[in-house]
């Protein structure tokens, strides 16, 4: 079903016929080489319930305007492309159905925010990842594994993080938080969330490490609990929660 | 078919949609304006309190400039942003240190709204009553 935008879009098939919508999406357009500042456009699509954002925005790109730039790869919730402000809350484009939005009114799709805007929908990345990569997100040992074998964890060791391994760094979190929008040196949800899954894993020895470099000024304790991280995240990690729980190592000194 | 419509009912806010956060974004807002609305309010009490050091008299004619309806209202809302920051103060405590805080960060938003409710009815009441019992002299 997922796959009609790439069907012929000529009226309904005569065996089943499914009903299709016209759809509005205003669109916060921006082109470097010609725009000073976004400007909003709109755009009328053909639609059917079952399609996502994503299938809107290949039709207007495929068919009205080749223009229109965004990011996208796997379509299916895993790569993490394609976060984006629709009706003003992040979601992912790939996991967002027509038919859970209000299409009397006109769809609002616009870049997350926080992150320096590059085209279209399209936002630098880079300073996102640059604060994942200091929380220093790989597992850390200066003990050997046992020979010729894993390193051997408990079903509850493991449950003790399992909640935050499923992040697809989408930077969904991070950029629907207040304080990451007007203090951009704020690590984010996402980069706490990446730390939390090794500060809590069992077979790690860096624990510490990272505590220290979330109990800088820019740190866990920038968060406001504000939990719009925790509503956007499109993995349903419980973001303010994981982020609670850094803030409580941190005052007990140890996981 | 797809009929491009480009440019005819567009712009709204060139700098983006307001975000629609839930109860923790404008229970945090909330929180912040309470917050900063004290801290001048304390900054100006301690100002007219201050008064008492030069002067009885000084203080008493600070402290008459008051009791007008206006400032009764006033009171009020002070009240009213005290009482709120004070009850969510203790939601966002809890989400900090007890361990289920944030899981029941939206029910505790709503308890703080019924007990600032339960708490402004007690007081504004009275309190009003007896501002505007007093317009016109005494
Ligand atoms: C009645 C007792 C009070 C309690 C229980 C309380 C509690 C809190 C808590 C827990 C926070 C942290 C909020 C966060 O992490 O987002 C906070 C923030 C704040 N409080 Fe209070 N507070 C009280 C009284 C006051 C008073 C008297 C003032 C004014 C002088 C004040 C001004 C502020 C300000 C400006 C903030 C910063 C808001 C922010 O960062 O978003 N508070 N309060
Ligand atoms: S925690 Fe959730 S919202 Fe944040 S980057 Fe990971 S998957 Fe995206
Ligand atoms: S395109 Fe991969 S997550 Fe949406």
């Amino acid at each position: 079903m997922t796959l009609v935008a790439d069907a012929p879009a000529s009226g309904p098939a005569p065996e089943a016929p499914i009903e299709a919508f016209t759809v509005t999406l205003i669109i916060r357009r921006f082109d470097p080489d010609v725009d000073d500042e976004p400007r909003w456009q709109d755009f009328d699509v053909q639609m059917f319930a079952t399609d996502r954002i994503l299938d809107a925005l290949h039709k207007i790109k495929w068919e009205q305007d080749g223009s229109l730039t965004f990011r996208r790869s796997c379509a299916h919730g895993i790569c993490g492309s394609d976060a984006m402000r629709i009706n003003g809350r992040n979601r992912l484009a790939c996991k967002t159905l027509i038919k859970d939005l209000d299409i009397t009114k006109p769809i609002y799709v616009e870049a997350i925010k926080g992150l320096p805007l590059e085209k279209d929908l399209i936002v630098d990345m880079e300073p996102f990842f640059a604060s994942y990569r200091e929380v220093q997100p790989f597992l850390q040992s200066a003990t050997e594994p046992p020979k010729d074998k894993e390193r051997i964890q408990s079903v509850a060791d493991r449950a003790r993080f399992d909640d935050t391994t499923k992040c697809i760094l989408c930077a969904a979190c991070t950029s629907s938080c207040p304080v990451f929008w007007t203090d951009g040196q704020y690590f984010g949800p996402a980069a706490i969330v990446n730390a939390h899954r090794f500060i809590f894993d069992s077979r790690d020895e860096a624990a510490s490490t990272r505590l220290d470099i979330l109990n800088d000024k820019e740190g866990v304790w920038r968060c406001r609990t504000t939990f719009n991280c925790t509503d956007a995240c499109p993995r349903g990690i419980q973001v303010t929660q994981a982020i609670a729980e850094v803030k409580q190592a941190i005052m007990r000194g140890k996981p | 078919m797809a009929i491009n419509t480009a440019g005819t009912m567009t712009p709204k806010r060139p700098a983006g949609t307001l975000y629609r956060g839930r109860e923790g974004m404008w229970s945090w807002v909330l929180h912040r304006i309470t917050g900063v609305a004290i801290f001048f309010f304390l900054l100006v009490h301690i100002l007219d309190t201050s008064m008492v050091r030069i002067s009885p008299e000084a203080y008493n004619a600070v402290i008459s400039t008051y009791q007008n309806p206006i400032m009764g209202l006033g009171e009020t809302a002070l009240v009213a942003a005290i009482v709120y920051h004070a009850f969510n103060g203790i939601r966002i405590i809890l989400i900090d240190l007890w361990s289920k805080g944030a899981k029941y960060q939206r029910v505790m938003f709503w308890v703080v709204m019924g007990l600032w409710v339960i708490t402004m009815l007690g007081f504004a009441p009275r309190h009003l009553i007896n501002v505007f019992s007093h317009v016109g002299g005494a």
